[in-house]
């Protein structure tokens, strides 16, 4: 029996600032993590990736990553995840310093 | 300090303008990120987690102010503020916009400096002892080999698609402080019967399988060195295995080929190739030396340096740690600790970069060293200006004397920057310097060298800490695994791994723990944790890591 798809946002880093974005629900981008559209089936999942690997001149590096809903939008599950939405932990640069 | 010739200028200016035009048609969509990448990677330009990352090349370690200066200007204009010195002598610039990197490479062009084969499968930056031309146990300088080698290297059409990274080192000192036997080649210059030349060290490298290098050839007379050095990395090119990425590097073609047969098929090809070699490698190395000349030593005298360590416990403490023996009786090699407690190590300001720069220019016959453990070094300080020294160091946040103690920490960028890492590395780094500054008892500890890194690649050199630190994933969390006795000297070893790992906020008080059984075990206040460790065995520290920790989870 196959596994039960793990629920997932769709994430890249930003073709000019390396920024991390986040694929939305309407096929925008979003800096912000609980923006991003939680993917619920395997099937949406693989079209999302295929449309955002065919967005080379807006985006680099898109994968799915596992996330979980939380009570202001998609929430990430593993810590590497979790400091993509913030930032580097001996600084506050990145997203930490305006989101 | 070796000044660019005409032909490496124009050969960086055409890369920049090659790079631009790259970047353009990036942007503009004709070039795909699959294309784009192995161009941008030629130049130095990686993308991490959270941005672009811009890694610049120092050969051998050697900067002036002119360079340094630049950097910060470089950090200001177009970063956060500040670089990343790294354990390979390079600079990392990690908040870089991909539309201003061809500036950015201009405007290192403008000072010598480039970011070409600071990734990629070629031949990367060549490392070097950062107290070369100063140290007082030096046979010979060995910048001028690692520039031959940085020219012969840079663009050599035949080593541009290498099986894997390669790695250089070189060191002309007795003591190794280039950690030579966990590169590629490592060469040690030595002298024999008034000929210099290397003794060749073959197949080393830490990473997933840590491997110290095997001496492939104990002497090759300079003369020799540039074929001889391509013979291996030709025999390299043919014979390493593309097939497994993890099974790339020259170490595992050194160990699955043994190193009699290496050696063999080496023999042969440098047979082949020397006659090719006309000796203008030599012509030209000798007017590299020449730029290399040592500095004009004033004859100023020490003049008051033995008082002031007399009446000033914090000079003293200072010039204890942080000073080593130069060549010249009336002068110091000065290492400047950018390991601050609680700061990120290998971390310098704009600001302090133009401070290092002004004291360079004034004190120190214009030179500066990045060394290998994330610190900066005036190799040239005469003694009685070292007061004055300590003072505009001391006013930069620069003036920590903790270089080769327990704070003094070698870490990877780890997974607040890179997208291979694990776990976190500076966190850890910062936290136990912390702690054992207010413990206050890093100098009775004396010389311990820690070093982490953030994943099994080994950035962070774990492999050869008194103490190392792997970073790893462990159901979900960062777990840090401990290995013991490592050693990246002349008397290198690969660290024993401890046991099982430790959580984030165990593993602060698990170092801790080791430390203590140190002080309990060791025979005298003279015996380094090293020493110690080799004397006793693993056993005792076991189980200070683990029983204890047994009886704290019993309680």
């Amino acid at each position: 029996m196959p596994r039960p798809f793990t629920p997932k946002v769709l994430t890249a880093n930003d073709l000019i600032l390396g920024d991390v974005v986040y694929m939305t629900a309407d096929g925008g981008w979003t800096r912000r993590h609980a923006e991003a559209e939680l993917i619920e089936d395997a099937a949406t999942a693989d079209l999302k990736l295929l449309d955002a690997e065919a967005r080379g001149h807006e985006v680099v590096g898109a994968y799915l990553a596992d996330a979980v809903a939380g009570l202001r939008g998609p929430e990430p599950v593993h810590f590497r995840e979790a400091f993509r939405t913030r930032g580097p932990s001996n600084y506050r640069h990145g997203k930490q310093e305006t989101v | 300090m070796y000044t660019y010739s005409e032909f490496d200028e124009a050969f960086v200016r055409t890369r920049v303008a090659q790079f631009r035009r790259q970047v353009e048609r990036r942007l503009d969509g004709s070039l795909t990120e699959d294309e784009f990448k192995p161009l941008r990677l030629m130049n130095g330009l990686y993308l991490q987690l959270h941005a672009y990352m811009l890694r610049v090349a120092i050969p051998y370690g050697t900067l002036n102010a002119r360079k340094m200066r630049q950097l910060a200007m470089i950090a200001e204009r177009w970063d956060k503020g500040y670089g990343h010195f790294t354990t390979r002598q390079n600079i990392q610039f990690n908040w870089p916009k991909l539309k201003d990197v061809p500036d950015i490479l201009d405007a290192l062009a403008d000072v010598g400096m480039h970011a070409i084969q600071t990734s990629g499968n070629t031949i990367r930056n060549v490392t070097a002892d950062h107290f070369a031309g100063a140290a007082a146990d030096e046979v010979t300088d060995p910048r001028p080999v690692a520039e031959l080698i940085r020219q012969w290297s840079t663009d050599h059409p035949e080593f541009q698609f290498l099986p894997r990274k390669f790695k250089l080192a070189v060191t002309g000192a007795a003591q190794d402080r280039a950690v030579t036997a966990a590169h590629d080649i490592g060469l040690r210059l030595v002298e024999q019967d008034g000929v210099t030349g290397a003794r060749v060290l073959v197949g080393g490298g830490l990473g997933r399988t840590p491997m110290l290098a095997k001496v492939i050839r104990e002497f090759v007379p300079l003369p020799d060195l540039l074929p001889y050095l391509e013979a291996i990395v030709a025999v390299y090119n043919l014979l390493g295995r593309r097939d497994n990425k993890y099974k790339a590097r020259i170490k595992i073609t050194v160990h699955e080929t043994g190193i009699d047969e290496i050696r063999r098929l080496v023999e042969e090809e440098f047979a082949a190739r020397k006659p090719l070699f006309s000796g203008i490698d030599q012509t030209h190395l000798a007017a590299i030396t020449a730029q290399f000349a040592p500095p004009a030593f004033d004859k100023g005298g020490p003049e008051d340096y033995q008082t002031w360590r007399h009446a000033d416990p914090v000079f003293r403490a200072f010039t204890d740690t942080n000073v080593t023996a130069h060549r010249h009786p009336d002068y110091a090699i000065l290492t400047v600790s950018l390991k601050a407690h609680g700061t990120t190590p290998g971390d310098a300001t704009a600001r302090q970069m133009r401070a290092l720069a002004d004291l360079a220019e004034h004190y120190g016959h214009d030179e500066l060293r990045i060394s290998h453990e994330q610190n900066v070094i005036l190799p040239h300080v005469p003694k009685r200006h070292l007061k004055a020294v300590h003072a505009a160091l001391a006013a930069e946040g620069l003036a920590t004397a903790n270089v080769g103690l327990i704070s003094d920490i070698i870490a990877c960028p780890g997974m607040d920057y890179c997208a291979l890492a694990t776990a976190r590395s500076i966190p850890i780094a910062q936290e136990i310097a912390t702690r054992f500054e207010a413990l206050k008892i890093e100098h009775e500890i004396g010389e311990l060298k820690i070093k982490i890194s953030g994943c099994i690649n080994a950035c962070g050199h774990h492999h050869v800490g008194h103490i190392g630190i792997l970073g790893l994933e462990r159901n979900g969390v960062e777990n840090y695994q401990i290995t013991l006795g490592g050693d990246g000297t002349e008397t290198a070893v690969i660290g024993d791994r401890a046991g099982p790992g430790f959580g984030a906020d165990e593993i602060i008080p698990a170092v801790e723990r080791l430390v203590q059984a140190y002080l309990d075990l060791r025979a005298d206040p003279g015996e380094r944790f090293l020493d110690t460790y080799r004397r006793v065995g693993i056993a005792p520290f076991k189980a200070a890591l683990y029983t204890a920790e047994e009886a704290a989870n019993a309680a």
